[in-house]
């Protein structure tokens, strides 16, 4: 630490710097280190229920014993590959709901009247604001075999009996693609609002049908706020836990879901770490992506 | 600016409001049904403020709830700080040693898995209890600690994006004018840059308000937050005093989330009027 | 044009050895890694003067302002303003002021408060702020916006408003980025003799910075004109229009024809320059410091050439060509004549008569001019 704070000048700037970094860098690093860590002990009936990694007697040199059990365990045990593979498809299936339902909003909100604009934008962030878990507790009542959509359907006659949706996998996807959304438009939209509609109106005096000036000019253009709605929608997806907890069923198998239930149900704290790093493994290269498309927005918009 | 919509667009637009509204909706109608099976309308004895009446003195709820609007003050305040300053070095020092590393670390609990999170930290918490003796056990710190940490960086990106198009010739002038650079930043800068540290501050206050997962894991015996209560109740089925916790939360959102708004249109037309 | 009337104050100090430099800028350089913005400039100016820095944009002129404010540390060199050294003193301790390009007013004050801002900082008593800050307003013809927001006022008001903020202090020295620059061009030209009366009232010596060479003519006392970091050529606007010291300042304040040629003739009294480019000879009517048979260009603005149909009798500073084109502005028209040898002449003629007989596209004229009019330079 002190090697680190070193390299600071102190003084007013210094000081800038050296506070969120030291807290970050206290509550944010330093703590993926010690899952790491753990997740190479053994699990122990103890508080804490792991057992120290390196154990010294004074005497000799510590002994350093590095448990690979956990993660052999994640591999053999068919449970947790089929978890993983799972949470990346439904990861990807909702980003590109997320996508083909968002897209065309934050294209209309952009292109509309600004008075109209920032109600509609107003309209996206305000759920946004409201909490997440009382939203998808709002699907339940919708969803479920005598809530509102089947007794709408029933009423209608469209349907004679209740239909199955709440715990199912639809009922998991409509809650993700419904949390996420706005994560999916807001960059999409902050990037179609810099868009120069010139761009459109002159590939029209050229020729160009209203549909291929979309294709060849403003999705090119607006790429960088598809990837960043993606990775936002994508990334904590895959580690999503309250929507395939309340709406999924007990066989919604999430990575978030298993990660939970070893640590506060079988209390396997190394076998959650483990879980956890192989987790965090997958999903850093997509957030340096998102990182490097976040600074190619800013670089593109100085 | 040209204002074509094709009927495609409006047909989306309506129907993702539609999708975004009609949960609130139905949560907002029936938390005046008198039924308790939630869904079913009870016309006959319907609207009602029984359940309202009922959230009144749920002293679970009522407990939970004052935790959480103590950790999301504390949290609030603290992510600002340490926010802005992050905010303020990422827009204003071009090159320091570790920018890359401050970067990275604002904005990867963005986007961090919760589970992740909340699991680190509280494995941080434990080691630290291990070896310093602090924190002694979890609770109301540990939680603000972790609330502070994720949403900070919603903080810094607000801050850093607000100072991104901040006139510096104001600071300067300000200097000219034979103010010291502290008391330009108070003067000039702060209050300028005060709307988006506003949000910020709403946003933190929001975003541990709202915290599930990684309360559960940084929270100790005796400090469950109004999310959690609300888990374990939604977990054994629905509840008609959820919806009317539901709809006083999205009347209170939208009646800031409005106001400010509305206060942020007028001192944005006045920031960014061409000089 | 108004000149200084104050007579305390000479007319053109800097032509007297005696006169003290109000400012003094010596062997100034400013690196930014390997790019040298401003380049080993050394610079008086005096009291009561409108200096003004011109030159394109990339020139290093306002990375020179902001040194002599204090924004930006000089790599070398130092900077003397009344005597004193300011190299290393930060802007809130300089007896200087700026206005900046973008008017940098406060947002969130007041025309009132953005005014005082200035004041407060050096702790005047409250009564002193009011009653100066009411004469500088009134001073700028803004009595009655006091209480109004700066996104409340026209572009010339808070062009006003920055200038009356920058003024209140009575700085020693004002500095000026670009005052006028976002204004539009009737209230720009308007304005300018507002800068230059409020000047001569308050005695504030101005350092200007401008692009607009016209601004500078109108503006300034004397002009310097930047080039990669240099001072190239610093004098009267005069000086500098009929003087120029290098193609370069030749070319870039109003518009010139220029002719390489080689010195045929090197007396005290004339020279001669043999130019393949006009296809003749160059008659100038003094001597000029250059050997015999060097490379040297004469430079002749288009307002002193003659055009006729008639051929001149003279033999020298003549040539015949062709009208390519016409421009006609006005109060005066351009004519690009074409030469034998492929030079474009650049030649204006003013309209003074409405239904003069009209030299007309592809007809052949004569071009003559003045032994006085070419200015010679050897780079």
């Amino acid at each position: 630490m002190r090697a680190v704070l070193g390299r600071f000048k102190f003084g007013g700037r210094g000081l800038v710097v050296v506070l969120p970094y030291v807290w970050l860098m206290l509550f944010f690093v330093v703590p993926f280190l010690i899952v790491l860590k753990i997740s190479f002990s053994d699990i122990d009936l103890a508080i804490p229920p792991y057992k120290p990694l390196w154990i010294w007697d004074g005497e000799h040199a510590p002994a350093i014993t590095l448990n690979f059990n956990n993660y052999t365990f994640l591999f053999t045990d068919k449970l947790y590959v089929k978890a993983l593979l799972n949470s990346l498809k439904v990861a990807f299936v909702s980003s590109m709901l997320c996508l083909l339902i968002g897209y065309p909003m934050a294209y209309g909100i952009a292109r509309s009247r600004p008075a109209v604009r920032s109600v509609l934008l107003m309209l996206i962030v305000l759920p946004f604001w409201t909490s997440l878990l009382l939203r998808v507790y709002a699907w339940i009542g919708l969803l479920k075999a005598n809530g509102v959509i089947n007794n709408v359907l029933l009423h209608l006659g469209l349907i004679h009996e209740p239909l199955t949706m709440l715990y199912t996998p639809f009922a998991m996807y409509v809650g993700i693609v419904y949390s996420y959304l706005p994560f999916m438009i807001l960059p999409l939209y902050a990037n179609l609002e810099k868009m120069d509609w010139q761009l459109i109106e002159a590939a029209e005096d050229l020729g160009c049908r209203p549909w291929r000036a979309f294709l060849s000019i403003t999705l090119p253009l607006s790429r960088n706020g598809v990837l960043a709605g993606s990775m936002l929608v994508f990334i904590p997806a895959v580690g999503e836990f309250v929507i395939p907890a309340l709406l999924g069923g007990p066989n919604a198998l999430m990575i978030g879901r298993i990660l939970w239930d070893e640590f506060f149900s079988n209390r396997d704290w190394p076998v959650a770490s483990a879980v956890a790093i192989l987790m965090l493994l997958l999903l850093v290269p997509f957030m340096m992506w998102y990182q490097s498309i976040q600074a190619r927005e800013a670089a593109a918009s100085e | 600016m040209n204002q074509r919509r094709s009927l495609f667009v409006i047909t989306c637009i309506v129907f993702g409001y539609a999708f975004l509204y009609i949960p609130i909706f139905s949560m907002v109608v029936f938390s005046f049904n008198a039924s308790k099976l939630v869904t079913v309308w009870d016309s006959a004895n319907s609207p009602t403020l029984k359940w309202y009446h009922a959230l009144l003195h749920n002293n679970e709820i009522l407990d939970a709830a004052w935790i959480s609007v103590k950790v999301a003050l504390i949290n609030a305040c603290g992510a600002v700080i340490l926010g802005t300053l992050a905010g303020f070095a990422l827009a204003r020092f071009a090159r320091f040693r570790g920018r890359f590393v401050l970067s990275a670390m604002t904005t990867a609990p963005l986007v961090m898995p919760e589970v992740i999170t909340g699991l680190s930290l509280l494995l941080l918490f434990v080691a630290l209890e291990q070896a310093v003796g602090w924190p002694a056990g979890r609770g109301i710190t540990t939680m603000t600690i972790a609330h502070m940490t994720f949403s900070m960086a919603y903080v810094t990106v607000v801050v850093q994006s607000r100072l991104a198009t901040f006139d510096m010739s104001l600071e300067e002038a300000a200097m000219d004018l034979g103010a010291r650079p502290l008391k330009v930043f108070f003067v000039i800068t702060l209050p300028i840059v005060f709307p988006a540290v506003l949000s910020g501050w709403l946003l933190a206050f929001t975003l541990s308000w709202d915290d599930l997962v990684i309360s559960s894991f940084t929270s100790g015996p005796g400090s469950s937050t109004l999310p959690m209560v609300v888990f374990s109740k939604v977990r054994l089925g629905v509840s008609p005093e959820i919806n009317v916790l539901a709809t006083i939360t999205i009347s209170v959102v939208t009646i800031i989330i409005v106001g400010v708004s509305l206060w942020m249109a007028r001192s944005k037309r006045i920031a960014t009027s061409p000089a | 044009m108004p000149k200084p009337t104050d007579p305390a104050l000479k007319a053109s100090p800097w032509t007297d050895s005696d006169a003290k430099p109000y400012v003094r800028v010596e062997k100034l350089t400013k690196s930014f890694g390997e790019f040298k913005a401003v380049d080993d400039v050394s610079l008086n100016i005096y009291q009561g003067e409108i200096f003004c820095l011109l030159g394109a944009s990339g020139c290093g002129k306002t990375t020179l302002l902001r040194m002599l404010g204090g924004f930006e540390k000089p790599s070398s060199g130092r900077i003397f303003i009344d005597g004193e050294d300011m190299t290393g003193v930060p802007p809130y301790e300089r007896p200087v002021n700026m206005m900046f390009q973008s008017y940098a007013l406060f947002p969130h004050m007041t025309v009132e408060q953005n005014v005082a801002f200035g004041l407060k900082q050096d702790r005047v008593a409250k009564a002193e702020i009011r009653e100066r800050v009411a004469t500088m307003l009134e001073l700028v013809k803004l009595g009655g916006f006091a209480q109004r927001k700066p996104h409340q006022l026209s572009g010339g008001q808070k062009q006003r408003v920055a200038l009356a903020r920058s003024l209140v202090k009575r700085p020693k020295l004002l500095l000026l980025d670009e005052p006028l620059g976002a204004l539009d061009k009737k209230l720009r030209e308007h304005t300018q003799f507002e800068l230059i009366g409020l000047q001569h009232r308050l005695g504030v010596t101005f350092v200007v910075v401008t692009h607009d060479q016209e601004e500078a003519m109108t503006l300034a006392s004397r002009i310097g004109v930047m080039d990669h970091g240099e001072i190239v050529q610093s004098g009267t606007p005069s000086e500098i229009y009929e003087f120029p010291s290098s193609k370069f300042v030749a070319d870039f304040i109003g518009s010139v024809n220029i002719f390489e040629g080689r010195l045929i003739e090197d007396e005290p009294a004339y020279v001669r320059i043999a130019s393949p480019e006009l296809g003749g000879i160059i008659h100038v009517g003094h001597g000029i410091s250059a050997a015999s048979d060097t490379v040297v260009w004469a430079a002749v603005r288009p307002e002193k050439i003659n055009m006729s149909t008639e051929a001149p009798t003279a033999t020298d500073n003549v040539a015949r060509g062709a009208v390519q084109d016409i421009a006609y502005l006005g109060d005066l028209s351009i004519y690009l004549v074409k030469l034998p040898t492929g030079k474009v002449v650049r030649v204006t003629q003013p309209n003074t008569s409405r239904h003069a007989e009209a030299i007309t596209w592809d007809q052949q004229v004569y071009l003559s001019w003045d032994d006085s009019s070419p200015v010679v330079v050897t780079r």
